[in-house]
């Protein structure tokens, strides 16, 4: 990689160089990465490591899970403890990180066939049991990696190239399926809100339980480019132009379309025992005595 | 009042990596002071990256930076960069 350069006037000559405040947190040997031109995985990448930085998070203490896919490579161009899993078992080898080493904070960053499509069922039950994992989900619309087939997500009438007259499956709304099995937080942010993003991520890696965070994201090779949407420029300012801020929204009224309104904000946020808490207490109340608790 | 336009000074700057940039333009679109551009200059990929075309607007915000999906570019305020200096002469590079 080349050096930082100062555009115009000042004069660096002589002095330390200054870092991109990302960079500690990539493996920088693998950077530039494989991303499209406009895609907006990096974005949030760049969030979240805001948010370690600013939650002021031990890293040895934070662990990060990816499936397969574009968002998939996100554990391997971070410089934490991180693991690519097999196609949709984030979640399950999240659960067993989490359960092995309660201490750690574990985070699972995947797209949305990944964990929607391919991990739905994992998604459903890790939810239902409450485990105490951070489920970051980039929804971009379409099967990126693998050549643009259609989705859990993709919305009524848009092409993809297994749907060349239009899609006219229902799409799965995510927002409204996580706070259905159970998750305790919500949240629904783009590409565009990066601020409250980094917020949002803050704020749900200081809490207990299945959290999850929907990130809209422009796949502009494939989702764009079939749907003549123009460039990933142009969907973040759709976005922009789209998305209405609605906290603690229902979530059967977040469903996302090809138009329309795009509600974002923090949709649930409540306390429930997480799976390790409920395990503790049933156990000390049926064993008494003879119950070692386990965890945190 | 003075006809004349009153004098703006930059309250920081940007720092940009041409060789990893893609030229998705999101730095220059959402920057709030509208005062990134495209450079004529391509970088070993064919892509233009972003210049500070008009550094007395920037004010350091850093929401370039932010926004960069190839961590190409990020903003820094002047007050913020001698701290950033100290720290970076205090540790190895990371790169």
């Amino acid at each position: 990689m080349s050096e930082s350069t100062l555009n115009d006037d000042l004069d660096l000559s002589g002095l330390p160089l200054v870092d991109n405040p990302v960079m500690p947190y990539l493996r920088q040997e693998r950077i530039p990465h494989i991303w499209c031109p406009g895609c907006g995985i990096g974005t949030t990448v760049n969030c979240f490591t805001r948010a370690l930085e600013e939650a002021a998070k031990d890293l040895d203490k934070v662990a990060i899970v990816s499936g397969i896919g574009c968002t998939g490579r996100v554990a391997g161009y971070l410089n934490l403890d991180s693991f690519h899993t097999t196609h949709g078992r984030a979640i399950p080898f999240a659960t067993g990180l989490k359960l092995a080493n309660p201490d750690l904070s574990v985070v699972v960053y995947s797209g949305d066939g990944d964990l929607f499509a391919i991990g739905g069922n994992h998604f459903m039950h890790a939810a239902r049991r409450n485990m105490d994992i951070l489920v970051v989900c980039v929804n971009n619309f379409t099967y990126g990696m693998t050549g643009g087939q259609v989705a859990p997500t993709t919305p009524i009438g848009a092409t993809q190239t297994t749907m060349p007259f239009g899609n006219f499956e229902n799409p799965a709304s995510l927002p409204f399926l996580a706070d259905a099995a159970g998750a305790t937080f919500v949240a629904r942010w783009t590409v565009f809100h990066v601020r409250q993003l980094t917020r949002c991520f803050k704020e749900a890696l200081g809490k207990k339980g299945f959290r999850f965070i929907e990130i809209m994201a422009p796949c502009p090779t494939l989702f764009l480019r079939r749907n003549r949407l123009g460039d990933g420029v142009d969907m973040v300012r759709q976005y922009k132009e789209r998305s209405v801020l609605r906290n603690g929204a229902d979530t059967k009224e977040v469903a996302v379309g090809m138009e329309g309104d795009i509600v974002v904000g923090t949709f649930v946020d409540r306390e429930r025992p997480t799976w390790l808490d409920a395990m503790n207490s049933h156990f000390s109340s049926v064993l008494g005595d003879r119950y070692r608790t386990y965890g945190g | 009042m003075s006809d004349e336009a009153p004098v703006r000074k930059a309250k920081g700057t940007v720092f940009v990596q041409p060789e990893v940039c893609k030229g998705c333009s999101y730095c220059i679109e959402f920057c709030p002071t509208d005062c990134l551009e495209f450079g004529r200059e391509f970088n070993a990929k064919g892509y233009h990256y972003p210049i500070l075309g008009r550094p007395e607007d920037c004010t350091g915000c850093g929401l370039c930076g932010l926004y960069c999906p190839d961590f190409a570019i990020f903003g820094m305020r002047f007050k913020d960069l001698e701290a950033a200096r100290a720290a970076a002469a205090a540790t190895p590079p990371t790169r």
